[in-house]
């Protein structure tokens, strides 16, 4: 079962640029949550304050209150530590170039130090299955390199990974923007399967894509949360002008 | 621009004195070209042609026989340098593979950073004698022996600023995206830089070792008064021991044509293993053999 | 199929291998029964192993200035006889002589500035036309043989190239070459009887073919940092090849190239093998270069091992420090010529 995640206050920085200005926000559990905006507007920031991976970079600061499933991830645990129960899937896909498939997908338990062989067999097939690529690599499982697959395939392996330690939350940025299309369907369909048993947010810079997959939007500008209510609402009546111009396309 | 004659007034004297000029530049770059490669290209022959021929298997196998008599080999020196550089490199590559991750991993851009690796540039033009003598006082003269591990102990220190440098720029080379990654699923950092990060820098890591350590095979001014050298064939690290560099010294310097030939072979052995390690070098850095990290 | 069902989920696999597998008791998270999250809970946050990993690498990186600073200990307490007995003296007098405990060390300071010079004169100009060559005139197919084979020069150890020396370059010096530079040259004082081939030029002539791998890839790597949009202003003028290559590209890496030098002059300076091999190890000071000679480098190789008593042993020891302080100098000086025109690119020419 995925959680609910609540945002309050959250503000972020990179050196002096003021990238999130007091972002608050509740994330409905089990549903997925579109967030979108122009390029720059900070979605994918308030993404990666999710699981701290903002502060990765040495010239980058946070305030603010983030609870996943009721723990705040800043003050009451680590950054790695809140890391193994969240997910991510990045932009380019980003396998383990030195790594076979078996190890790509196995990497976030074998890295943290797990052994036990009969286990992590299974929980390779059944991450790659839910990941909808097990039929096409079920075969080459140890034989072929992650970087070897094509973008499409390397993306789901990535999900895959990130399925394989069973987080309570995924965050997806912009997964299928570097995709071509029939990926990018086969993609969407998995986030509506996942869906049910994860909290899924989904940063995209297509619509459509949100309007098909997400129950819930947040539509960002600025480093601002203009505005954010069911999906159906964001795209049939929006209620704030901005919003209303950034769907009908009026900007970027 | 000054010097140069104005082409709108070129006189025909004028122009012929630029083509010759032209032409003879050319002409000196070409034969300083030939200049260069010409000692080199007889420097292998010579090695190849006297060492070759006294190159057997007894090289290989024996001991150094008394001066005056023939047949005698360098079993003692070969035994002796892979000793010295097997500590050697004990010593320096997990230093120096260390001093090269910090600087990539959490010195990146920082003043010190900048400054380590401008003094590990300095430190590699020191004279490797210097070195040696250091080592003597460090290490030969309060335990009173020469020694394989102070022999050991200079090479080792004359690796580390090239290792460390080389993994440095290798790590560099691994993208971002990847250690993002790892950091993504929530693996500690230090799990990620050495599994992941240092993995996929693995092959040019590995090369830069190879590089250091040609460098040091070849060495002997730092042996002189640390391993010493030994007519027996030893491998206890508290005694003085032979290395290859140092026999075909004392060997070249010596009065006996079975003493010279013998010089001959081994720098031979030593050009080949040389010769061998920089050029996989090349092939590894130029062929770009970072698997798929890109 | 499904990753999860929804009561506490405890797959009966994971259950019977929990005593390999090292699953950890009761998780935190409120919503999971699953084997794998309760494992990766109790993993912890390895803040120490982080701290402890990174204070490892740092104290590695740190090495480095260690190296140096022992170097110099070293080298300054192990020669406190002669230093408090001569002081600067040292280095003005002339007259080495272990046997009466009078050590003055500037034969081998002559030596070593004299070879180094005569090794410049002849490296320099070949250096800086390999260079050009490579740079501006050679056809791309051989110019990656060209430069590996001039690499290959600067991977000779220094041994191989004095056992050359004395079996090759010698006897073809005192056959051939030094009785022309005699006939010709003999009215400086420079190249005066008697010859036996070793002297200072031998040692100059084989420093020079040391020292030329790094001078010439050095020039090349600045040549290369030089701007196309130089090259093609200059010749958009109507220049030659050579004026561009004289004007576009050397005028603009003259710093560099200098540094280039520089650092060519610190190798040739701490050179001692070959040095030691072809030089002739006599600590006097004559105006011939056909004479025998001695380098700092080259007493120390050929005398420490013999030097009984421990003046003696400073005394070569405090010439090792001079020669330390010198190379550092001049290698600082050099790098932060080079520095200055490609800002810092990895020096691959050491």
């Amino acid at each position: 079962m995925g959680v609910g995640i609540e945002v309050n206050s959250l503000n972020a920085w990179y050196g002096a640029n003021h990238t999130l200005q007091d972002i608050t926000l509740h994330i409905p559990a089990n549903e997925a949550t579109a967030l979108i905006g122009p390029s720059g507007c900070g979605k994918s920031t308030f993404v990666r304050c999710l699981n701290r991976m903002h502060e990765t970079n040495p010239i980058a600061k946070v305030t603010g209150e983030v609870k996943i499933g009721g723990q705040d991830i800043y003050s009451d645990t680590s950054a790695v530590e809140v890391r193994r129960r969240i997910g991510m899937v990045f932009q380019r896909p980003n396998p383990f170039p030195t790594m076979s498939i078996y190890d790509n997908v196995a990497s976030g338990l074998r890295l943290n130090g797990y052994r036990n062989r009969r286990v992590l067999d299974e929980v390779v097939e059944r991450s790659l299955s839910h990941a909808a690529l097990w039929e096409e690599v079920k075969n080459d499982l140890k034989k072929k390199s992650g970087a070897s697959l094509s973008g499409g395939q390397q993306q789901r392996l990535c999900i895959a990974r990130a399925l394989a330690v069973d987080p309570e939350v995924l965050l997806m940025d912009e997964p299928a923007s570097a995709l071509d299309p029939v990926s990018t369907a086969k993609i969407e369909d998995l986030i509506f399967q996942l869906k049910t048993q994860y909290t899924i947010v989904i940063v995209t810079h297509n619509m459509q894509q949100a309007a098909r997959v997400a129950e819930r939007t947040g539509f960002f500008l600025n480093g601002k949360l203009v505005e954010f209510d069911s999906t159906h609402k964001i795209f049939t009546n929006p209620g704030d002008k901005r919003t209303e111009d950034y769907i009908t396309g009026r900007f970027g | 621009m000054a010097t140069m004659a104005n082409p709108l007034r070129s006189s025909t004297a004028n122009r012929r004195w630029r083509s010759f000029t032209n032409h003879a530049a050319t002409w000196l770059a070409v034969g300083s070209t030939i200049l260069v490669i010409a000692p080199l290209v007889a420097i292998f022959l010579d090695l190849v042609y006297k060492g070759a021929s006294s190159l057997n298997l007894a090289f290989f196998l024996k001991l150094p026989v008394p001066p005056g008599e023939s047949g005698g080999g360098m079993v003692n020196a070969i035994i002796g340098s892979v000793v010295v550089l097997a500590l050697a490199s004990l010593m320096g590559v997990p230093v120096g593979i260390a001093g090269g991750i910090y600087l990539s991993e959490f010195g990146r851009g920082t003043k010190l950073s900048n400054v380590v690796r401008f003094t590990a540039d300095v430190l590699n033009g020191v004279p490797s004698i210097v070195m040696g003598i250091a080592v003597y006082g460090l290490i030969v003269a309060p335990t009173k022996t020469f020694s394989a591990f102070a022999g050991g102990v200079v090479l080792g220190i004359m690796m580390i600023p090239t290792v460390a440098r080389t993994t440095e720029e290798m790590m560099l080379m691994v993208p971002h995206s990847i250690r993002e990654a790892a950091l993504g699923l929530g693996v500690p950092n230090w799990r990620s830089v050495l599994s992941i990060a240092l993995r996929t820098a693995m092959p040019g890591v590995i090369t830069g070792c190879m590089l250091a350590f040609a460098r040091i095979a070849g060495e002997t001014a730092p042996l002189l008064f640390t391993a010493f050298g030994n007519p027996f064939i030893s491998t206890a690290l508290n005694q003085p021991i032979e290395a290859l560099p140092l026999q075909i010294y004392v060997y070249a310097l010596g009065p006996y044509d079975d003493w010279h030939r013998l010089a001959w072979a081994g720098s031979l052995v030593l050009i080949v293993l040389i010769v061998v390690s920089v050029a996989l070098v090349r092939f590894v850095t130029t062929r770009g053999v970072l698997k798929g990290a890109n | 199929m499904s990753l999860r069902i929804q009561e506490p989920r405890v797959p009966k696999t994971i259950d019977a291998a929990a005593p390999e597998g090292g699953l950890a008791p009761a998780p935190v998270s409120p919503t999971s029964g699953s084997g794998i999250r309760g494992f990766l809970q109790s993993r912890g946050s390895s803040s120490f192993a982080d701290s402890t990993f990174r204070w490892l690498m740092l104290l590695s990186a740190l090495s480095i200035f260690a190296i140096v600073g022992l170097i110099f200990v070293e080298l300054v307490s192990h020669s406190q006889i002669t230093l408090a007995r001569f002081g600067y003296k040292f280095f003005v007098g002339s007259a080495w002589d272990p046997v009466n405990d009078n050590f003055g060390a500037l034969p081998f300071i002559y030596g070593t500035i004299v070879s180094s010079v005569v090794s410049l004169v002849i490296a320099v100009p070949l250096a800086v036309g390999v260079a050009v060559f490579l740079t501006e005139m050679c056809p791309k197919a051989m110019r990656g043989i060209l430069s590996f084979l001039t690499e290959l020069l600067a991977a000779i150890p220094s041994v191989v190239y004095g056992l050359w020396g004395i079996f090759v370059l010698v006897p073809l010096l005192r056959g051939y070459i030094d009785p022309v530079l005699i006939a010709l040259l003999g009215w400086t004082g420079l190249f005066v009887r008697p010859d036996f081939g070793i002297g200072l030029f031998a040692a100059g002539v084989i420093l020079a073919i040391m020292i030329l791998p790094i001078i010439s890839s050095l020039t090349r790597e600045v040549m290369n940092a030089v701007p196309h949009t130089q090259r093609e202003a200059v010749l958009a003028l109507g220049a030659t090849r050579w004026e561009m290559i004289r004007m576009g590209v050397l005028r603009n890496a003259r710093i560099g190239i200098v540094g280039s030098i520089i650092l060519g002059l610190g190798r040739a300076l701490g050179e001692t093998m070959a040095v030691a091999m072809v030089i002739g190890s006599s600590p006097t000071i004559t105006k011939s270069l056909l004479a025998p000679a001695a380098t700092m480098a080259s007493v120390i190789a050929n005398e420490f091992a013999e030097a009984a008593d421990d003046t003696y042993r400073s005394a070569l020891i405090e010439i090792g420090l001079a020669l330390f302080i010198v190379t550092i100098i001049v290698n600082i000086l050099a790098r932060l010529l080079v520095w200055a025109v490609t800002r810092g690119a990895p020096a691959r020419a050491n």
